[in-house]
């Protein structure tokens, strides 16, 4: 077969709803976009870590410390898993996170932005993971088996997430006077980044046309971020929480919340670097990797010494 | 990428993840993990893939001891089996007072 | 004044001062080990040390709530967020700061290895069954924390020059903590008499000879044994380190005493 031919097959399985395995044919682009968009998926998960782990030291009950402790722990064990998948197209993990750390990637621009209060820890469950929840469920049906896989494991353990979070935002809620006014203004600034979780509006993703061809992805950044947008609100609603949206309104029409402007320009903005957080988050990060370095260093002269040793008494 | 800012000349391992659901029940394939020998990806595979109690036992195998089929190996592997329909309990008829009771 | 004034008599108020000194060991031990979540030394490891706290932090609320059901208090967290340092009854060697990460295995690793042997010995002993059914439950954890956090003792200890630099250099530092984990005062003395409590100082020997063994096996060398020991921290008497820890901890639930926080 000459690479038209293979591509026309490749084009027929993806359109029959089959899944491409590591040693499938696929295309180099799709490759590419793949790790990519898996990897960048990874980083957003580990560096996801610590605007949470900024109140694993300080949640108000041992219960939430665990609940809280837990889910930074899972935010890790998704980001190998992730890392893990897209391995197996034939790169190496840590040159993927060196990537993010000394190079161009990025992650999820989310995370770019402070914890203040603890009522922030209950809107990222609510919020983000809802947001991240919306996103991985579409993606537990990509074409690429290791990725989908990858997200149905994400998505079992994460809907706790979202519960614990939302859980204890109503509490604050309907707490005393200080809980709701933690609470509120948690939701004030973190509404519009969550909506910019779903990336760029639809006529300015130069990705999303190929991913869904491919069927990467099923459903489009506006789609996304529209199923959101309505569930969100109902959401608000049954706990009395405001969202700071003047412009939203339901569409008798279409059945659907319209929604005020997104501030494209802060999104681009922090993109590109320049968020409240992200020199911080960086320099945790880097710190934490080349602090490490010893450690992983020592594990593996140890093995090392080790089967020099077995080699020789054997 | 800028050289001088990396430590990657020490990459742990790969290891491939197996467990076991529940007693008496196939080993299933779980992921990954990174582990500098066999003892730490044990460790690192309960602790990564078991947080839920969802295995009763685990077996690590390092990544590049795994020899898979290709997929050009898929057409003289597996469609030879397609025509040995006697393989299978459907090609067997049973009798009718018999299929009642099972 | 009467300095016996705190030891308590009642069968009851023994129970609960073991709890304690059991459970503020295991939080305050979490407590720092959580310290470590997005920051450990590669993702594996992340996990492990996350697993690890919330097993320590699991294990000491679990103890709390039952001590909380035997006095009559709210919750578990009455003793984790409405005390103060000079009623905190864990060992000094919980509160110092988390270090670098062979300072986190040294330390786990000891207080894993004395964790285990009193463990053991406990779960002969405490006839109170509520109470031996937790212990019997966390011992299993325990001896994970033990083999791991032992696996690392080797890997640093007998890895390269600088690992085996630096876990040398935190047993050295540690070891002056170790002193108190033997030794037995007043309470507990009370409470071996009832059946709640076993003779710590007898546990000094085979966690030394195993400890021994271990650094032996990891190319160390014994810090020595003979040499200032800190002490008091059961009584109250802790390092600077462990007030700030609690600052952080309890500032929020203190602030707002009266909200839902659960």
């Amino acid at each position: 077969m000459n690479t038209q031919e293979k591509l026309k097959a490749f084009q027929q399985r993806i359109d029959k709803g089959e899944k491409i395995e590591p040693k499938d044919w696929m295309p180099e682009r799709y490759r590419k976009q793949l790790i990519r968009m898996m990897s960048q998926h990874a980083h957003s998960e580990i560096v996801g870590m610590l605007p949470e782990g900024n109140w694993i030291t300080r949640a108000p009950s041992l219960k939430r410390k665990m609940v809280l402790l837990a889910k930074v722990q899972d935010e890790a064990g998704h980001g190998l898993y992730l890392y893990s998948a897209t391995e197996t197209l034939g790169v190496k993990r840590q040159n993927l996170v060196e990537d993010y750390l000394y190079g161009k990637a990025k992650y999820s621009s989310i995370f770019n932005y402070p914890t203040l209060s603890y009522a922030d820890i209950c809107v990222i469950g609510w919020l983000v993971d809802g947001a991240a929840i919306v996103n991985q469920t579409m993606l537990a049906k990509s074409s690429y088996g290791p990725y989908a896989r990858a997200n149905i494991r994400i998505c079992k353990e994460e809907s706790f997430h979202k519960k614990q979070g939302y859980e204890m935002l109503a509490k604050m809620a309907s707490g005393s006077p200080d809980q709701q006014k933690m609470a509120q203004d948690a939701v004030n600034r973190w509404w519009w980044p969550t909506l910019m979780m779903f990336g760029p509006p639809d006529t300015e993703s130069p990705n999303s046309a190929e991913l869904i061809k491919w069927r990467v992805k099923s459903k489009t950044n506006d789609e996304l971020r529209q199923s959101f947008v309505d569930r969100s609100v109902m959401e608000a609603q049954a706990i009395g929480i405001e969202i700071p949206d003047p412009d939203l309104k339901y569409n008798e029409e279409t059945g659907h919340w319209d929604f005020g402007e997104i501030p494209w320009d802060e999104f681009w903005r922090v993109i590109k670097g320049d968020g409240p957080m992200n020199r911080e988050r960086l320099k945790a990060r880097r710190k934490a990797y080349e602090e490490g370095a010893w450690v992983r260093e020592a594990a593996m002269e140890y093995a090392r010494k080790k089967k020099l040793k077995e080699d020789k008494a054997s | 990428m800028s050289a001088d800012h990396s430590n990657n000349n020490v990459e742990w391992p790969l290891w491939e993840v197996f467990y076991q659901p529940g007693n008496g029940k196939p080993f299933e394939h779980a992921g990954s993990v990174h582990a500098p020998d066999a003892e730490m990806a044990l460790q690192n595979a309960r602790d990564t893939y078991a947080r839920r109690n969802e295995g009763i036992a685990i077996w690590v195998v390092p990544s590049s001891q795994i020899t898979a089929s290709t997929p050009e190996d898929v057409g003289p592997f597996f469609d030879p089996a397609n025509d040995k329909a006697y393989r299978h309990p459907q090609f067997y008829s049973t009798p009718r007072a018999v299929k009642k009771r099972t | 004044m009467n300095t016996n004034q705190n030891i308590p008599k009642a069968k009851k108020e023994l129970v609960v001062e073991i709890l304690l000194r059991l459970a503020d060991d295991r939080l305050i031990h979490g407590h720092r080990l959580s310290e470590w979540a997005g920051h450990g030394p590669e993702l594996e490891e992340d996990l492990a040390l996350a697993n690890v706290a919330l097993d320590m932090i699991g294990h000491a609320a679990a103890l709390y709530k039952y001590a909380a059901e035997i006095e009559g208090k709210p919750d578990e967290d009455h003793y984790a967020y409405f005390r103060d340092d000079i009623d905190f009854k864990n060992v000094a060697m919980v509160e110092l700061p988390k270090g670098d990460f062979a300072f986190t295995i040294a330390r786990q690793f000891l207080f894993s290895a004395y964790s285990y042997f009193l463990y053991e010995k406990l779960i002969e002993t405490v006839g109170d069954e509520q109470f031996n059914g937790m212990l019997q439950k966390h011992f299993k954890e325990i001896k994970y924390h033990f083999r791991h956090s032992r696996e690392w003792v080797f890997r640093l200890g007998d890895g390269t020059e600088e690992s085996h630099e630096r876990i040398q250099h935190a047993f050295d530092e540690i070891w002056m903590y170790t002193g108190e984990l033997f030794s037995l005062d007043d309470a507990e003395r009370t409470a071996i008499d009832k059946n709640l409590f076993v003779d710590i100082s007898e546990l000094k020997e085979p966690w030394l000879a195993l400890v021994k063994d271990t650094l032996e096996e990891a190319t160390l060398t014994l810090p020595d044994d003979d040499q200032y020991m800190f002490s008091g921290s059961r009584q109250g008497k802790h390092t600077e380190h462990l007030g700030h820890l609690l600052a952080q901890m309890q500032f929020l639930r203190r602030s707002y005493p009266d909200a839902e926080w659960k």
